[in-house]
């Protein structure tokens, strides 16, 4: 009997990845660019000033960094969406379609970021 | 002398070659404060309806017989006490996720054929003769399987697993610890053999990591981690195949 090799581990470690750094940053920037910085507290409201942010995301440490928070934290939750899906019973037949919409999403993401960040400039 | 009250157990029944659909059937039993659901069912068929089929044999949790779901729950029910469910009554059924044979004994072919296709013995690393001693192992060793072996065949974590019941072709959590406890063990070559398994979506790959079967297991054992350090495994075997010379799985 010949067993067929998953090809989960792609997208298992990229859900890994994903949800190790979701945990790690997701709520303390959640918490710096949607409460404190707004608000004003603690941080000034400049600290996310346009000029600031271009500047940020056209150096290549900031981009990469952009790149993958934002893609990684798509591939994360395309993955954890599929699961659940599974869990309320679409699956096997419709699992394929849930699949392609699920990583298609995530991929779709992914191309938007890099060519966003891209379009942005040096 | 223990005082004697009364439960009703509520069981369910099925013959096949009778009953177009199982149905359950209440009785009342007599019981004292050390009986267990396993002594209500054993009552029952003694004094009440000597019909009822029930698997058991050894009455103290290690022979793995007597899995039932016990309101709702996968238990042993030797291990299950009729006190602890008093006055309110106490549902016997088979084990979820299995096909009936009859009353509470399920067809357990489905799990057996797994827990063969594991190679569930050691498959010794070196040849070694037996004059040259025994295999040693040290405690940090015999940590990493040791708790794997305690698994009795109960199958209470297959009718925990809610990917089992809906799809039965995931190899589950029982035998993926069994295999575990073999890959783990120092003195086992055998892991090039079981990584096929392993890798195959129906393998480590269908587990979402719920982790009800460790909630059930009744001799401490931890499915769902055996489950899930092979996930890694089988993630570093998958990237990892082609700089790998021994061990790796093509």
């Amino acid at each position: 009997m010949t067993r067929k090799r998953s090809n989960a581990p792609v997208f298992w470690a990229l859900f890994g990845a994903g949800g190790a750094l979701a945990a790690l940053l997701g709520p303390v920037l959640v918490f710096i660019t949607g409460i404190v910085t707004p608000v004003g507290i603690w941080m000034p409201q400049s600290a996310l000033s346009y000029d600031r942010l271009l500047a940020f995301s056209q150096h290549w440490a900031g981009k990469a960094a952009l790149f993958v928070i934002v893609s990684l934290f798509f591939w994360h939750a395309a993955h954890r969406i599929l699961h659940s899906l599974h869990d309320v019973g679409i699956h096997i037949h419709a699992g394929m379609a849930a699949k392609l919409l699920c990583y298609g999403s995530a991929l779709l993401g992914t191309v938007i970021a890099a060519a966003a960040l891209l379009a942005i400039g040096f | 002398m223990a005082e004697t009250r009364t439960i009703e157990m509520e069981v369910l029944r099925y013959h096949p070659e009778s009953d177009s659909a199982p149905r359950f059937q209440s009785y009342q039993v007599p019981f004292t404060p050390d009986m267990s659901v396993l002594q209500g069912l054993q009552y029952i068929k003694d004094h009440l309806d000597g019909s009822l089929t029930f698997r058991w044999s050894c009455r103290m949790a290690i022979c793995g017989s007597c899995g039932h779901m016990v309101n709702g729950v996968p238990q042993l029910s030797c291990h299950t006490f009729l006190r602890d469910y008093f006055p309110a009554k106490v549902r016997v059924e088979p084990l979820n996720h299995f096909p009936i044979l009859r009353d509470l004994a399920i067809d357990q072919t489905d799990f057996l054929t797994k827990l063969e296709s594991i190679k569930p013995y050691i498959i010794p690393a070196e040849d070694k003769p037996v004059e040259s001693g025994e295999f040693l192992q040290t405690p940090a060793q015999l940590d990493r399987f040791y708790q794997f072996s305690q698994c009795i065949n109960c199958l209470l974590c297959y009718a925990a697993c809610p990917q089992y019941g809906l799809n039965s072709d995931f190899i589950g959590p029982g035998a993926m610890a069994l295999l575990h406890r073999y890959n783990a063990d120092s003195r086992d070559g055998g892991r090039a053999e079981r990584m096929p398994l392993v890798n195959e979506e129906e393998g480590v790959w269908s587990c979402t990591l719920v982790g009800y079967c460790s909630e059930v297991c009744p001799k401490g054992v931890n499915p769902a981690n055996a489950v899930n350090q092979n996930k890694v495994n089988s993630a570093l075997d998958y990237f990892f195949r082609f700089l790998m010379p021994k061990g790796g799985t093509r």
